[in-house]
């Protein structure tokens, strides 16, 4: 009778968190998930375009691996999303919600743009890199302290400030390129003052993010800091407890975010553009880089593999969407499916989904072996102490 | 502290790092100079392959304008071609070039005027590869026998097309809708940009042949794209006491604007008959399908001096007027544009004779203007010959960019 009563309790479908997952599970559910992104991403091509699966995996993998030049480019396309995931980590391990990369990144780009404007071609490359690349690193990191000084000093939205801080960045960026080109037509172009190569045009940037990433994980991992602002993320209260001064990890971290922004943006308009511009200098990366640091559990050499997969993704359906004639946003709709897929994967590596006829299921055989009814009312509560 | 050791080492090491490149990458210059000994072989037909770099897609209507030209040459010729959408001002221009020519493309164009330095970039690494840039300024002055720039006289469509407008502005008046000196015009820009500049100078002139009293006023948006700015733009240009809007910016931010208000609007590019039906006056395009066309003749013929300065006319077909709506025009609007039209192509009329307007109440005699591109705009070159402002001579891209009487530019921060 207690098995009935039951029933009109018990709903449909919950949630139940997970034990920690075997590392190799983990690893397996995460790889199905890729796949079931592409197979998703694959079966929505095939009925747009009207070809084959066939058609969309050779495609696929031609518009990434097709050329050196294109292999060279994933390879420098994620570099260059990775220093902005590597840049924003430290912050968000922190709990602090910085949504503020894409202006950091502008400004660190805009503070070298300056200098090469001023400076280029009036003194010397190898004096004026330097300057660059610091005042870059200075840039960013004044652009990502101002929020922090106000959420240490009164608690304000971090958020939201962030946020706010790119909308000022952009305006500032279009403000010094009108100034630079009156009569221009919203991009300025440098002559001098740009980054040398060193065996091609991508190696010196792949080389410089490799060596920030694994600098960055060794800082989170074995440093001091890593681990007051890992505590500080975790409880403030604990942090405070054991001494911790809360407000010193919340700056000192976020300039430490800001300049390698500012690196990035560096990198971006020395090294690679040669150019500043409002939107396309840093195109959305410091949007796209939290979910990178996001799903890589905020480690870094993780962050390399999902760094990778995005820009795989992104340049592979580009390929198709150039070759079948499907314009911008086929390639958004793509890398917005393999997000949703591998989020969802996420959700199902810490939940696990309990149906109500399964729950039954199992009260019913219990009720069979042991013949008091209370007993199964236990078990109940015990599930749903653990949902909540 | 260790956080200055870690500081330290990234300084030191990126450091490290760019001192070895730059050290190892002094000899990279030297192979630049080659370029300047290029000969071009005749191609077969089937052999050519077009790679067009668009930055944005069919969206836009700028866009859409050179992929519909590109298809029709290529489709005219029996030609293939790859069309790169959304491709942004830097380096990811010049990778998609490069990445053209891996694809096997010989003729590569560029339709945005800030692909112009990663083209000539890709120009100068690709000697073999033919690259066209449409709107840019460089091509005369660095003489790179691969690059080429293109424009079309489009300030004659403009004011071909401001003839209508100011036909249009005179039935209005006729009617009693507002007296002959309050004949206001609307014009929304994208920057202060010569190419914007000259066009709508060339507009307000063509309505002005018809119509003595109108004035214009203008409202710059800061972007080639932004639906939401310009239909603001227009919808404050309106509100402002505008009888008739134009444009120069690549969304249908104006025109739904001018459709909801039912004002007559004055298209770019496209006609937006079918979607604004009680708006669309009609329109000018410059079309491309003649550019292509000779840059495949010259392909198939092993031309190689290519003209670094195309201009496109009416006479080449490539400056047109759009059709014309009789349920918005003014009676007798396609008879004067064809009288008009033909007195432009004899050289009658000319669009800058300096005899049609003057800069702060004085006449014009004398016009410095920005001809070969430098980063301080430099007025370099005396424009105007035998009294009329010879836009186009120079260059392809239009280097008219004097604020005449009776236009106001209502913001210039852009």
């Amino acid at each position: 009778m207690k098995a009935k009563a039951n029933k009109a309790h018990e709903p449909f479908v919950r949630l139940v968190k997970r034990k920690e997952m075997k590392v190799w599970q983990s690893i397996l559910l995460r790889a199905g998930a890729f796949l079931l992104s592409l197979l998703i991403c694959g079966i929505v091509s095939s009925l747009i375009t009207r070809k084959g699966m066939g058609y969309f995996f050779t495609t696929l993998v031609d518009g990434v691996f097709g050329t050196k030049r294109r292999i060279w480019n994933l390879f420098h396309e994620t570099a260059l999303l990775l220093i902005v995931a590597v840049a924003v980590t430290p912050a968000f391990k922190m709990r602090f919600w910085n949504i503020g990369a894409e202006g950091q990144v502008l400004i660190g780009g805009l503070c070298c743009a300056t200098c090469m404007f001023y400076l280029g071609g009036k003194m010397n490359i190898y004096a004026l890199i330097p300057i660059m690349l610091v005042s870059s690193m200075v840039g960013g990191a004044i652009w990502a302290v101002i929020p922090a000084i106000f959420k240490a000093k009164w608690n304000t939205n971090e958020t939201l400030f962030t946020l706010m801080m790119n909308y000022i960045a952009a305006c500032l960026t279009g403000f010094m390129i009108t100034t630079w080109a009156p009569r221009g037509s919203g991009v300025v172009y440098f002559e001098k003052g740009n980054l040398p190569k060193v065996g091609n045009e991508f190696l010196l940037k792949i080389i410089v993010v490799a060596a920030l990433t694994v600098i960055m994980w060794a800082y989170l991992k074995f440093s001091k800091h890593g681990y007051e602002l890992t505590v500080v993320g975790e409880s403030e209260r604990t942090a405070k407890y054991i001494g911790i001064n809360v407000k010193k990890v919340i700056i000192r971290t976020l300039i430490l975010c800001g300049i390698i922004c500012g690196i990035a943006g560096f990198l971006l308009v020395s090294g690679t553009n040669q150019s500043i511009h409002k939107t396309d200098t840093v195109a959305g990366r410091g949007f796209t880089a939290i979910l990178v640091s996001w799903l890589a559990h905020f480690n870094p050499l993780y962050m390399t593999v999902t760094s990778l997969l995005v820009i795989f993704i992104d340049q592979g359906t580009g390929q198709i969407a150039t070759l079948q004639g499907l314009g911008n946003s086929y390639s958004d709709i793509m890398t917005g499916i393999f997000f949703f897929i591998i989020i969802a994967s996420e959700f199902f590596i810490n939940y696990k989904v309990v149906f109500k006829f399964s729950v039954l299921k199992k009260a019913k055989k219990f009720a069979e072996t042991v013949p008091p009814a209370p007993e199964i009312e236990t078990e109940v509560k015990e599930k749903e102490e653990v949902e909540e | 502290m260790k956080m200055k050791k870690v500081l330290v080492i990234v300084l030191a090491l990126i450091l490290a790092i760019g001192c070895i490149a730059c050290f190892t990458a002094c000899n990279n210059e030297e192979e630049a100079q080659e370029a300047a000994k290029i000969t071009f072989a005749p191609v077969a037909k089937e052999n050519i392959k077009l790679g067009l770099i668009c930055l944005h897609d069919e969206n836009s209507t700028y866009d859409k304008n050179f992929i519909d030209a590109a298809t029709e040459a290529c489709t005219k010729y029996g030609i293939t071609k790859i069309v790169k959408t959304g491709i942004a001002e830097s380096d990811q221009c010049y990778q998609t070039a490069c990445d053209l020519v891996d694809q096997g493309c010989n003729i590569i164009f560029a339709d945005s005027f800030g692909h112009e330095q990663y083209i000539l970039k890709a120009a100068k690494e690709y000697p073999s590869v033919r690259f066209a840039h449409a709107t840019g300024t460089m091509a005369h002055t660095e003489l790179q026998a691969n690059f080429y720039n293109a424009f079309a006289s489009i300030y004659e469509g403009r004011y071909l097309a401001g003839v209508a407008a100011g036909m249009k502005m005179n039935e209005m008046i006729a009617a009693g809708k507002f007296t002959a000196d309050q004949a206001k015009m609307g014009y929304v820009g994208a920057y202060t940009y010569a190419e914007v500049i000259s066009g709508l100078t060339s507009f307000y002139l063509g309505a002005k042949s018809v119509c003595p009293t109108v004035t214009m006023d203008v409202k710059f948006t800061g972007s080639w794209y932004d639906q939401t700015a310009e239909g603001e733009a227009a919808t404050a240009l309106i509100n402002g006491g505008c009888k008739l809007i134009s444009q120069h910016a690549d969304s249908m931010g104006a025109p739904n604007a001018c459709e909801v208000k039912k004002v007559p609007n004055v298209t770019y590019n496209i006609s937006t008959k079918a979607a604004c039906g009680e708006s669309y006056l009609i329109g000018s395009r410059i079309n491309w399908a003649p550019y292509f066309e000779y840059l495949f003749d010259c392909t198939i013929n092993g031309v190689t001096a290519v003209d670094f300065d195309w201009v496109g006319t009416l006479a080449t077909g490539s400056v047109e007027i759009l059709e014309i709506n009789d349920a918005v025009a003014a009676a007798g609007t396609a008879d004067k544009i064809a009288e008009v039209k033909a007195k432009l192509m004899s050289g009658e009329i000319k669009v800058f004779d300096t005899a049609n307007f003057k800069i702060s109440g004085k006449d014009v005699t004398t016009y410095l203007a920005d001809v070969d591109t430098d980063a301080a705009f430099t007025p370099d070159t005396q424009v105007i010959l035998k009294g009329v402002f010879e836009e186009s001579l120079y260059r392809s891209a239009p280097y008219f960019d004097a604020t005449i009487d009776g236009i106001t530019f209502l913001n210039t921060a852009f």
